[in-house]
C-alpha cells in the first residue's frame, strides 16, 4: 500500500506525515508535488497540514485550485481514501470533498495542545482498528479550526455517523470545556457520506511514536493497512 | 579605483547629514581618510549601517574577543551567521540567538514576527534545518496596560511566523519586571540540524561567480534598522514605526525550503541572509570573509517600488531575502530552483579581483571603498568602566533585616503569591499559542527545564533552553552572568544532557555611560568564567546595546542559549514526579552561604521582589567549578537509571521548586511530604525561598539511595534527603520545624501557577486588541 502525501507551497506537515507512514508503519509513502497532475499510482492520498499559501485568503482557499486537486477530486470519486489533517482539512472543505467548513477559533487564538477525542464511529476505513468509545490523545495545533455547517448538514452528518472523532474530556464526556476551538458540537472530524474522505483538525501523525507522547494516531494509519489487506 | 561623483539630486554632505547618520567626527574622518576624499551619500548610508554598533560591535568587540570559542565540539565558531557543534553520528547543530528589542517595543507583533524570521534564515543558511525556536523575553509588569499590549503582540507575533513556517518553538523564559517596562527585549533563537558534509559558510569566493539576490523583492521597508537599534529609545521613536520590517513567513517558507535545495545541489559556494543594513552588510561582509573584491549593479536588484535611489536599495531591509555566490556558469540551474519555489533570482554583481567593494548604477558607480576597509576600518572603543554607587549601596543592603508582612504569617499565603508571580507562574498561556510538536521531534516541550528534541537517524538527542536573571547581573554583574551560564548549563542537565556549548545575546543599555560598561564588561568576563569551568565554548550571539529609554536603562541581561547533548534517548528525563514513594534527595546545599557576615540566598530574590517590592542585597554567589560537580553528579545518576525526575531550584527558591514538581503537570499532580525541620533554627522565609545556586531536586527509588549518594559524594556534592513522593496525596505537606507543618493542598498550588497570567490576560482589552490588529495584517 502505497501513500502520497501532497506538498503544497506552505504545507509543513508533510513531512510528519511521511516519516509517520515510512518509520512508524514501515508503508511506502511518496511526495505529490502540487503542479503535477499524477497521483503516481497511490493507494491514499495524504493532504497534510501547514499554512498552504500561508492562508493569507482564507485557510485552504488557493491550495484548492493546485493542479493537483482534480486528481484528488477524482481519487475521492472513484472511492478512493483521502486524508486531510488540519490545513489539509481546511483544503477539502473547500474543495467540495466535504461539507462544511473551518473557521477561526472561538477564543480568536492559535491553540497548540494535546487534547482527547472520542471515537464516534468505529466502523470506518480509518477508524476499523479503534475500539467503541475510544479516548485518544492527540495535538492539535490551528488558528483556524472551529467546525461549522448549517443545521441541515449537522443532522445529516449526525445521523449518517459521519462524525468520526469529537473533542471531549479524559473520560470521554463531550463537554464544552473539552472544546477548544469552540467547533460545532465539539466535531473533531467527519468523514464523507461515501465515508472514504476523512478530513480532521488533529494531528495523528504526531502521535505515532511514544518517544514522543501517546501514541494513540496509529491505529488510524493501521486501519487503512487494513482495509487493503483484506 | 572608479571615478566616483555625487549622484543627480542626492543630499549634499553636511555636518548635520553625518550626525543624523549616527557618525561623530573622528569617525567621519576616517571614512574621509580611507576614501582619499569626501565621501557621496551613498558610501555615507553604507558607513552609516556597517559601523553602527547592531553592525560593527564597535564597543564590545574588544570584550568578546576573551570568551572561549574553541573546543573538539566546536565545528564553526563566531563570525558566521550561526555556531556549529558536532553532536556525533556525523550530525551538527547549528544554532544563535539574536535580539529584536527595539522593533518590538515600537510595534511589537512584526517586531517579534521578523525576529523569528532573521534567526531563521541565519540558520538554514549555514545548512542546517530548522528543528526549533526558542525565545527569551522580558517585560515590564503585567499591570501597566501597555506592556500587556506588547505582551500579547509579541507572543502573537512569534506564534504566527513560526507557526506558519512550521517549526516548533519548544522552550525559552518569560520574565515581568519594572526594569524592562519601556524597553522589552524579545530575543528568539533557532536550533537547526544538519550532516557535517552540508556545512556552508558565507564566504564569497571564486573570481567571476555571480552574486545573486534570491527571494523577496526589496522595498523600501526598514531603511536604517541597523541604525535604529543603535541608539536609545525615546519619544521620537515612535515615529520611527516606519523602520520596522514586516514580515511574511510564508514567503520565508519557500525560501527556506529553496535555500536548502540550492546549497545541497552543488551549484552555489556561499549564501547570507540580507538581514540588518540589508544588502550592504551581506555583500561587504561575505566579500571581507573571503578576501575579495564585490561589484553590486543595484539597477539589477528587483524591486518592489519604481524610483528606489541606490541609498534606498542597499539599506532597505525587506524580510526573507538572500544573497547567494553561486558557481558562474550555473545561474541556471540557480533560478531553476527558486522557479521551482515561486521565487525570484537576479544577478545583480559579480565577485571581482581588483581588491574594492564597488556600487554601480547602470554603468555609473555610485560608491567605491578599498578592500575591505568599510568593515575593518571601524573604529573599536573601550570606554571607561566604572560602578555606579547606587548599585554598590544596593548590593550592600542586609536585607535579611527586612521585617516579614503580617500576611506571611500564613506561610500558605506566601506560598501561593510566590507561585502566582508572573515570572514563576505557567506561561502556557503564552506557549499554547505556539505549535511545539509539529516536525515531530519534540520528546520534552514548553514547560520543562528545557527542551529536548531527538535527532533523527540517531539514538541521541539535544536539550535546548535560554536563561538568565538579570535582577543577579544588575547587582552583581560577574556573578550573575555567571550564574545564568549556569542555571542554563542546570537546566539542559536535569533533562539528562551534558551542557556542549553556548551562543549569547547580550542586552545592555548604553555603553558610553560608565556604569554601563561597567556592567558589559563584568558580565563577558563572568560568562567567560563560567564557560571555562563548564566546558561549553562560546559559538557566536549577538550584542545589543542601547536597551535604555528616559527612565533608564534595563537590567543588563546577558541572555544564555545553552545547547546540550544527551547520549542515549533512554536517558530523557522529566522535571516533575511521578512514581510513589520515590526518595525526594537535593543536591547541592539547601541554605546560601555566609557572604560578608550575612547569609546570602535572599539577595536579588524572586521572594524579596515579590513579596516585599524590594530588589536589594548579594545575589547569591555563583560557583562555575562546584556547578560543573553538581551537574556532573546528576548525569552520572542519570547514565546509570537511578533518577525518576530532576528539576533545577533557581527563581523562587526551594519551595517553588517543590511545587513545580508536585503540579506542574496538570494532567497529573502529585503530592509529597517534605521534612526540613531540621532547618528549623533559620528563617522559615530563607529556608523555603532562598535562591543558593548550585541545586538540583531529583526523586530516586528507595533501592538506588545508596549509590546516588555514593556518585554525589564522589564529585564533592552533599546529598540531602529531604521527603518522599505520596501519589496518593492531594497535599504537598512540608514539615518546617518539629510539630509545625505547612500542608499545602495541590489544587491550590495549581491555582496559583496556571492561573495567574490566564487570568491577567484573558478578556484584557489590549490582548483583545492585538487580536483584532494581526487579523488585519494578515489578511
Amino acid at each position: 500500500m502505497k501513500f502520497g502525501i501532497v506538498t503544497f507551497p506552505g504545507s509543513n506537515c508533510d513531512y510528519d506525515a511521511y516519516r509517520a507512514v515510512v518509520d512508524e508503519l514501515g508503508a511506502e509513502a511518496t511526495y505529490l508535488w502540487h503542479k503535477t497532475e499524477d497521483l503516481e499510482g497511490v493507494d491514499v492520498v495524504v493532504l497534510p497540514g501547514g499554512f498552504s499559501y500561508g492562508d493569507y485568503l482564507r485557510a485552504g482557499a488557493i491550495a484548492r485550485f493546485s493542479p493537483i486537486m482534480r486528481e484528488v477530486v477524482a481519487h475521492a470519486g472513484r472511492g478512493g481514501p483521502v486524508l486531510a489533517i488540519c490545513n489539509g482539512f481546511q483544503i477539502a472543505c473547500e474543495a467540495g470533498l466535504l461539507p462544511g467548513a473551518l473557521v477561526r477559533n472561538a477564543g480568536m487564538r492559535f491553540v497548540s495542545e494535546a487534547v482527547y477525542l472520542s471515537v464516534e464511529n468505529e466502523g470506518t476505513m480509518f477508524t476499523s482498528q479503534y475500539e467503541k468509545d475510544a479516548v485518544l490523545r492527540i495535538p492539535i495545533a490551528h488558528g483556524e479550526g472551529r467546525y461549522v455547517a448549517d443545521a441541515t448538514t449537522l443532522a445529516r452528518l449526525e445521523d449518517n455517523g459521519q462524525v468520526v472523532f469529537r473533542y471531549c474530556d479524559a473520560g470521554g464526556s463531550a463537554t464544552g470545556e473539552a472544546n477548544p476551538n469552540g467547533s460545532m458540537r465539539g466535531i473533531a472530524g467527519i468523514v464523507s457520506a461515501e465515508g472514504n474522505v476523512l478530513g480532521m483538525m488533529p494531528h495523528p501523525e504526531r502521535a505515532v511514536d511514544s518517544l514522543l507522547g501517546p501514541a494513540d494516531g496509529k491505529l488510524l494509519f493501521e486501519s487503512l493497512l487494513a482495509r487493503v489487506a483484506v | 579605483m572608479s571615478k566616483v561623483a555625487p549622484r543627480p539630486g542626492d543630499p549634499r554632505i553636511t555636518p548635520a547629514l553625518v550626525a543624523e547618520h549616527g557618525l561623530n567626527e573622528d569617525e567621519f574622518r576616517r571614512l574621509v581618510d580611507m576614501l582619499g576624499r569626501e565621501p557621496t551619500f551613498t558610501e555615507l548610508g553604507i558607513i552609516s549601517a556597517l559601523w553602527s554598533e547592531h553592525c560593527s560591535y564597535k564597543h564590545s568587540r574588544a570584550l568578546l574577543k576573551t570568551l572561549p570559542t574553541e573546543g573538539p565540539q566546536v565545528l564553526q565558531g563566531p563570525g558566521e551567521n550561526a555556531g556549529v557543534v558536532s553532536v556525533g553520528d556525523g550530525l551538527a547543530v547549528a544554532f544563535k540567538i539574536e535580539s529584536h528589542n527595539h522593533p518590538s517595543a515600537v510595534e511589537p507583533y512584526q517586531g517579534a514576527a521578523t525576529g523569528a524570521g532573521g534567526i531563521l534564515r541565519d540558520v538554514f543558511t549555514m545548512g542546517a534545518r530548522p528543528i526549533a525556536m526558542l525565545n527569551s523575553l522580558r517585560f515590564g509588569s503585567l499591570d501597566s496596560a501597555r506592556v500587556r499590549y506588547l505582551f500579547a503582540g509579541v507572543v502573537k507575533g512569534i506564534g504566527d511566523y513560526g507557526n506558519c513556517v512550521g517549526i516548533p518553538t519548544v522552550a525559552g523564559e518569560i520574565v515581568f519586571d519594572d526594569a524592562y517596562e519601556t524597553n522589552p527585549l524579545v530575543n528568539a533563537m533557532c536550533v537547526g540540524v544538519m550532516k557535517e558534509s552540508e556545512l556552508i559558510t558565507a564566504k564569497a569566493e571564486g573570481i567571476g561567480n555571480p552574486i545573486i539576490a534570491v527571494g523577496a523583492r526589496t522595498g523600501r521597508d526598514g531603511i536604517h534598522g541597523a541604525s535604529f537599534a543603535s541608539e536609545d529609545l525615546s519619544e521620537a521613536s515612535d515615529a520611527k514605526r516606519p523602520r520596522v520590517q514586516v514580515g511574511d513567513p510564508f514567503t520565508e517558507k519557500l525560501l527556506l525550503e529553496a535555500s536548502l535545495e540550492l546549497i545541497r545541489s552543488g551549484h552555489i559556494v556561499a549564501i547570507q541572509d540580507m538581514g540588518a543594513a540589508g544588502l550592504t552588510s551581506s555583500s561587504a561582509e561575505m566579500a571581507e570573509r573571503g578576501e575579495v573584491g564585490v561589484t553590486i549593479d543595484v539597477s539589477k536588484v528587483p524591486v518592489r517600488e519604481q524610483g528606489m535611489t541606490p541609498y534606498e536599495i542597499l539599506l532597505s531591509e525587506s524580510q526573507e531575502r538572500m544573497l547567494v555566490v553561486a558557481k558562474r556558469g550555473h545561474e541556471d540551474d540557480v533560478a531553476a530552483i527558486l522557479t521551482r519555489w515561486d521565487l525570484t533570482a537576479a544577478v545583480i554583481g559579480e565577485v571581482i579581483a581588483e581588491p574594492v567593494y564597488r556600487v554601480t548604477e547602470g554603468a555609473t558607480v555610485v560608491a567605491e571603498f578599498p578592500g575591505s576597509r568599510l568593515v575593518t576600518d571601524c573604529p573599536r572603543y573601550s570606554p571607561e568602566a566604572r560602578e555606579s554607587d547606587e548599585i554598590v549601596r544596593l548590593r550592600a543592603t542586609d536585607v535579611t533585616t527586612i521585617p516579614e508582612l503580617p500576611e506571611e504569617k500564613d506561610p500558605l499565603w506566601t506560598l501561593e503569591r510566590m507561585l502566582s508571580s508572573p515570572t514563576i507562574a505557567s506561561k502556557a498561556w503564552a506557549y499554547r499559542q505556539y505549535d511545539s510538536t509539529v516536525r515531530t521531534n519534540t520528546v520534552i516541550g514548553p514547560g520543562g527545564d528545557a527542551a529536548v528534541l531527538r535527532l533523527r537517524g540517531s539514538n541521541r538527542a539535544i536539550a535546548v533552553k535560554t536563561d538568565c536573571n538579570g535582577r543577579y547581573v544588575y547587582l552583581s554583574p560577574r556573578n550573575g552572568a555567571q550564574a545564568a551560564v549556569c542555571e542554563a548549563a542546570r537546566n539542559v542537565a536535569c533533562t539528562g544532557a551534558r551542557p556542549l556549548a553556548i551562543t549569547n545575546c547580550l542586552n545592555f543599555g548604553n555603553p558610553r555611560r560608565p556604569e554601563n560598561y561597567f556592567q558589559l564588561s563584568e558580565a563577558i568576563a563572568g560568562i567567560g568564567e563560567a564557560c571555562r569551568a563548564m566546558d561549553t565554548p562560546v559559538t557566536g550571539g549577538n550584542v545589543s546595546l542601547y536597551n535604555e529609554s528616559p527612565s533608564g536603562a534595563v537590567y543588563p541581561t546577558p541572555v544564555i542559549g545553552m545547547l546540550g547533548l544527551i547520549d542515549d534517548i533512554a536517558h530523557v528525563t522529566r522535571s516533575t514526579w511521578s512514581m510513589d514513594d520515590d526518595v525526594i534527595i537535593l543536591l547541592g546545599e539547601l541554605l546560601g552561604e555566609v557572604v560578608g557576615g550575612a547569609r546570602s540566598g535572599l539577595g536579588g530574590s524572586e521572594y524579596l521582589s515579590r513579596i516585599h517590592g524590594v530588589v536589594a542585597g548579594e545575589p547569591p554567589p555563583c560557583h562555575p567549578v562546584l556547578e560543573r560537580d553538581v551537574i556532573n553528579a546528576l548525569l552520572e545518576c542519570i547514565r546509570e537509571g537511578h533518577v525518576h525526575s530532576a528539576h533545577d531550584c533557581s527563581d523562587g527558591g526551594l519551595a517553588v521548586a517543590l511545587a513545580e514538581c508536585a503540579m506542574a503537570n496538570q494532567d497529573r499532580p502529585v503530592g509529597a511530604e517534605i521534612n526540613l525541620a531540621a532547618w528549623s533554627d533559620v528563617a522559615l522565609r530563607e529556608v523555603l525561598y532562598n535562591e543558593a545556586q548550585g541545586r538540583i531536586i531529583i526523586t530516586v527509588p528507595e533501592s538506588s539511595l545508596g549509590r546516588v549518594a555514593a556518585i554525589a559524594v564522589g564529585h564533592r556534592v552533599p546529598p540531602m534527603m529531604i521527603g518522599r513522593v505520596r501519589s496518593a496525596s492531594r497535599d504537598l505537606v512540608i514539615e518546617t520545624a518539629p510539630g509545625r507543618t505547612l500542608v499545602a493542598p495541590l489544587d491550590r498550588l495549581a491555582a496559583a501557577y496556571h492561573g495567574a497570567i490566564p487570568a491577567i490576560m484573558d478578556g484584557s482589552a489590549e490582548s483583545a486588541a492585538v487580536l483584532e490588529q494581526a487579523a488585519v495584517t494578515t489578511v
